[in-house]
Order: structure tokens, then sequence, then C-alpha cells
């Protein structure tokens, strides 16, 4: 409990430290926030006027204060280009990258694991020798670019998969769970999705790899062996359910860091999601999405990071949570 | 007396920590990883420097073929190795050129990374306390930030410079070299030859610069050639989003091109294949290297 605590207090140090400089770093920029707003008819009436709805005619402390509540109850202000609340436009794009993400990542995460465990049983032979070099090459290979080969081979050459966004244009659904249970939406998915497992499976594989030849080296793997069990039961039963452990923490990190990595392969395939809206936003001046979209990726990975912790002292009792040195 | 033998004592560890540099550089000659890692590096640097003469054209020059018209899209030929853009210009050129952007970006940021995480580490290891304590909230907000998103907004609110982008990496890639370096520095602190440094009355700044510091070196040099392609990576990404310096062409930019004038429907690979790869040499480079000089550092985490 007493850990639980500790570290959700770290969770909220480290989300104040970045609201903290997001809050400065919008202020750096030349103008003000109402400069998207005020165009050259204004009167300088009006444009006091807008500056006291902002809360800009403030002083900055108060301004800092009144952002900090506001973060803390969700209210990211207005949109400056779309002209609607923060929260509406993240709400638009959440689920995309929320299922891009996992669905890359399991992908990942099973080839991953049942691979991994496969080049530990053939330690030392030429599948690993080929293996390991090949994996080492995917997992150096820049995201947007593996997207970008499989685009131009499988959407435009091949002309298996659409070459972008996450519906085809102009199609309706009734309902938000309906367009992405819809065939067409998983037939726009397979691409990035397939891009993110590529890029992805690299690290799974070798943790399940290096974990599966230090289990095999443990006492009950040899006790098993003793008992005459076969080379499956002893792989499978005893050596891969203790291997697996690392790789399911490794999953909750691998998928708050996603979130925000998503950003290349979002923008290569024009997936509507949370990091082609941050790059957007950014791109187009629209300091209040940039900064929601950001803000809400943090939440995201330091979540995600919690959450692998307290799994991984779940999954293992042997971890101790006292001073890792 | 006592002058004779405090001098052996407090040379003694200067040797270990030259011979652990000796190792290091007598590495890529004993590990086939890290023989053909230093070799990628080697053979992008002389590119780098000889880039104006065996680049053919200036890279954003716009080409003509002999009779006249713009030399648009031509395939790879002996005119053009590579073949050039929609736009006429020489695309092996812009990849001989686009290695410096690469090696500048990976070098730089590679070194202020180690700096950053070596003297962190050292300070934090050394001095413990609340020294140590500030030092690792500050390495534990860092982790806590996303990584690329980052990066984007700095180079989004500072401007499109090169120098922008390495700040971004420096300032959240440090904290995992100076967590390795840390505990390093808590092994090597309880030593015999830092007491024995600490008798002979060395200051405390001594101890650590000469006595402790050698002995971590080459753990800064491993993370360093970790961050080199982690750099890398990131320069291309951020200048693929189009947040990098428009003037300046990088392998990232040439891609950034290609996706934008429509080279992946046409099918131009000879475009926008030929920077990616060499993205992944280096990178794979750095890997390599990394994993060469575990193995010989640390023999006891070969598995």
């Amino acid at each position: 409990m007493r850990l639980i605590l500790t570290r959700l207090a770290q969770m909220l140090f480290v989300l104040w430290v970045v609201a903290t400089l997001l809050f400065y770093m919008f202020r750096l920029m030349p103008g003000d926030p109402t400069v998207a707003y005020i165009d050259s008819t204004f009167t300088e009436d009006q444009v006091q006027a807008l500056r006291r709805t902002f809360g800009l005619d403030r002083p900055l402390y108060e301004q800092y204060l009144i952002y900090l509540r506001n973060l803390g109850i969700g209210e990211f202000g207005e949109s400056f280009h779309h002209r609607r609340p923060v929260l509406d436009v993240l709400a638009d794009v959440v689920p995309n990258t929320i299922i891009l993400t996992l669905s890359g990542l399991l992908v990942a995460y099973a080839f991953g694991a049942v691979v991994g465990a496969w080049l530990a049983w053939k330690r030392g032979t030429w599948v690993e020798a080929l293996m390991i070099p090949t994996v080492l090459t995917l997992r150096a290979a820049p995201e947007f670019w593996l997207g970008m080969v499989l685009l131009a081979v499988f959407g435009f050459k091949l002309g298996w998969f659409p070459s972008g966004g996450a519906n085809s244009p102009g199609a309706t659904f009734a309902s938000e769970t309906a367009r992405i249970i819809s065939g067409d939406f998983l037939w726009h998915l397979v691409l990035p999705a397939a891009t993110l497992a590529l890029y992805l499976q690299g690290l799974p594989l070798l943790l399940m790899r290096s974990n599966m030849l230090d289990v095999m080296g443990e006492d009950f793997i040899t006790m098993a062996r003793m008992k005459g069990l076969s080379n499956w039961s002893i792989v499978m039963r005893h050596g891969a359910r203790n291997a697996l452990l690392p790789v399911v923490t490794a999953f909750a990190l691998g998928f708050g860091a996603s979130v925000g990595g998503n950003v290349v392969v979002e923008t290569v395939f024009s997936w509507p999601g949370l990091g082609k809206l941050l790059v957007t936003s950014i791109a187009a001046s629209d300091y209040p999405v940039a900064q929601g979209a950001f803000f809400l990726i943090t939440v995201v990975l330091v979540t995600m990071n919690l959450i692998a912790d307290l799994l991984y002292s779940l999954l293992d009792p042997r971890v101790s949570h006292g001073r890792r040195l | 007396m006592a002058d004779a033998s405090d001098v052996p004592l407090a040379t003694a560890p200067v040797c270990i920590g030259f011979m652990a540099v000796k190792r290091l550089l007598a590495a890529p000659f004993r590990d086939p990883f890290a023989a053909v890692g230093t070799s990628i590096y080697a053979g992008f640097l002389l590119i780098a420097l000889f880039a104006d003469v065996i680049a053919p054209h200036d890279p954003l020059e716009i080409l003509f073929s002999p009779d006249g018209n713009l030399a648009r899209s031509a395939p790879a030929g002996w005119q053009h190795p590579l073949g050039t853009t929609n736009l006429g210009r020489d695309i092996f050129s812009q990849l001989v050129i686009g290695t410096r952007a690469a090696l500048v970006v990976g070098l730089a940021a590679a070194v202020v990374v180690a700096l950053i995480g070596t003297v962190v580490g050292l300070i934090s290891g050394f001095f413990g306390g609340w020294i140590d304590a500030v030092l690792m909230r500050f390495a534990d907000v860092a982790l806590g930030i996303p990584f690329l998103p980052f990066v984007i907004l700095i180079a989004g609110l500072l401007g499109p410079h090169t120098s922008n982008v390495i700040l971004g990496i420096a300032l959240l890639l440090w904290p995992n070299t100076a967590r390795v370096i840390r505990s390093q520095v808590l092994t090597v602190r309880e030593r015999a030859f830092v007491e024995a440094a600490r008798v002979t009355g060395a200051s405390n700044a001594r101890i650590l610069f000469v006595h402790v510091a050698p002995n971590i070196l080459p753990l800064s040099f491993l993370y360093g050639s970790i961050a080199v392609g982690w750099a890398i990576l990131t320069e291309a990404s951020i200048a693929f989003l189009g947040f990098g310096p428009s003037d300046r062409i990088s392998w990232g930019y040439m891609l950034q091109d290609a996706y934008a004038s429509q080279a992946l429907s046409r099918g131009d690979y000879n475009w926008f294949v030929p920077p990616g790869l060499c993205i992944v040499l280096v990178v794979v480079a750095g890997f390599f290297i990394s994993r060469g000089y575990e193995e010989i550092l640390f023999p006891k985490l070969k598995d």
C-alpha cells in the first residue's frame, strides 16, 4: 500500500513538472495566445475583452494557478483551429490511437514471445546467427521509413490496402462503435498496425530469449528434467511461463511509450490519432490542442509506467521495492 | 617514507583506469560485432569528410538533361547513380551530403548525453544523500516525459534548428546513462584503492576525477555510442515530420521530400529506399558496437 502511494506521489510530481514546463513553454512563444483570434479589424476594447475572457490580464502566477486547476479537472480550453473544446477534439482521436497501439503491440509481443522462446531453444545454431542480426536491423529501421516501404509496396503497388486514413472517405456509420468494428476500419488498420508490430517486435523477442536462457539454467528446470518430463512440457510449462513475466511488464511500458511514439506512423498513414493531432496542431500553432495532446500522452506514459511497476511486484513477489540500485 | 608509499597507492587506480580505456580501444579487434560496427562508423565518417568530393552535384541544384529538358524523376543510371527527384535534383548527391547532418547530430547528441549522464551519475553516486535524491528525481521526471513528442515540441516551439533537436534529445536521454554510471560509482566507491586514496588525504575532487572517473569511462563511452543511433533516428523523424531545418539536406529531409512529392505512389524506390537504408546501417552499427563492448567490458553479461 505504501508502495502504491509513493509511486502515485512520484507520478503526480512528474505530471506537475510537465504541466509547469508546458505552461512556460507555450508562453515563451512570440505574441500571446489570443493572436490567433485577433484580426486587424478588432478595436482595442475588443482585444482587451478577449484578453479578459482568456484571463490574460491577470498576473502570471494567477494564470498559472488557474491553469493548474483547469488541467486537474480536464479543462484544456478551446481549440483555435477547430473552434471546439480541446477535450472534444482529443476524444475524437483517442480511440483510433488506442486501437492502433494495442493491435500493433499485441501482434509484436505475441510474435516476440513465441519466436524469442524458440530462438533460446535454437541457441548456437545458424538460425540464431541469422535471426539476431535481422531482428536488430528491424529495430534500427526508422519506424516511418518501414511504414513508407510497406505503403509503397502493399498500398500503391499491389493495391491490397488503402493508402491512408482510418475510414474510407464519405463512409458514414451509425455510431463510433459501429465505425470501429466495421470491416472498413480494420482494412485501414492493417498497414499501420503491421508497421508498428514490425518495429516493436525486437524488444519482446530479445527479452524473451534472454529470460528463457536464464530460466533454463535454474534448478527447477534441472528438477523437471530429472522427473523425465518431455522437452515441450519443460520449455512451455516450466520455462516460458516464468520467462514471460518481464515481457508482460514490458508490454505495459511499451504501451505507454508507443502512444507517444506513434506520431510518425500516424503521420505516414494519415491515421487520425493523438500523435498526428499533436503534429498538426503544433504546425498550425493551435496551442491549446498541442498542449492538451502532449499532456494526455504524458499521462498515459506515466500511468503505464506505474502499472508496469506494480505489475512487476505483483507477478514476481521476489522483487522488493526498497532502494533499487 | 610516507612519501614513497604515497605514490604507488595514488597511481595504481589511474593505471586501472587506463587499462579500462585500453581495453575499450582494443575492442574492435577482439569482437566481430564491434569490428563491423566500427567499420561502418569509419566508412560514414570518411564519406562525410569527403562529401564535397564524392557528390557529383550540388544536392539542391536543379539539373537538366543534355537535350535541355528538366531531368525530373530520372531513373538510376550513369548520369545519376540513384536517379533524380521530381524537381531534377541528384539523389546520390543528397544522400552523400546528408551523411554530414546525420553524423553531426549523432555525435553532438551522444557527446552531450554522455557528458551530462556521466557528470550527474558521478556526483549522484559519489556524494549520495540529498544531492543524489534531487538528481535522481530529475531523472525520474525526464524519463516520465514522452521522448519524441517532447523533441517535436522543442523543435516546433523554439524553431526548426539542428541545435534545438540536439537540445531536446539531450534533455531526455541523459538519465539512462546517469543511472548506470551512478550504480557503477556506488561499487567503485567502496573499492580498496579509493579507501587508500582517502587515507593519503586526497580531496573529494581528486578521488572523484582521478580515481573513480577513469573506471567508469568505458561505460560513458558505451552509452554514448548507443545515443548516436537514437539521435540519428530522432533527427530523421523530426525532419520527416517537417520540424527540421529546411535548408539543410539530411536523410530525414530526403524522406520527407519523397513522401510529400508522392514518390510512394509513383514507386520511386530509388528515392526513398537509400536514405532509410543509410539510417539503418548507422543505427545498427551503434547496436553492434554497444553489444561488442558489453561483452568485452562485462564478460559476465555474456549469456
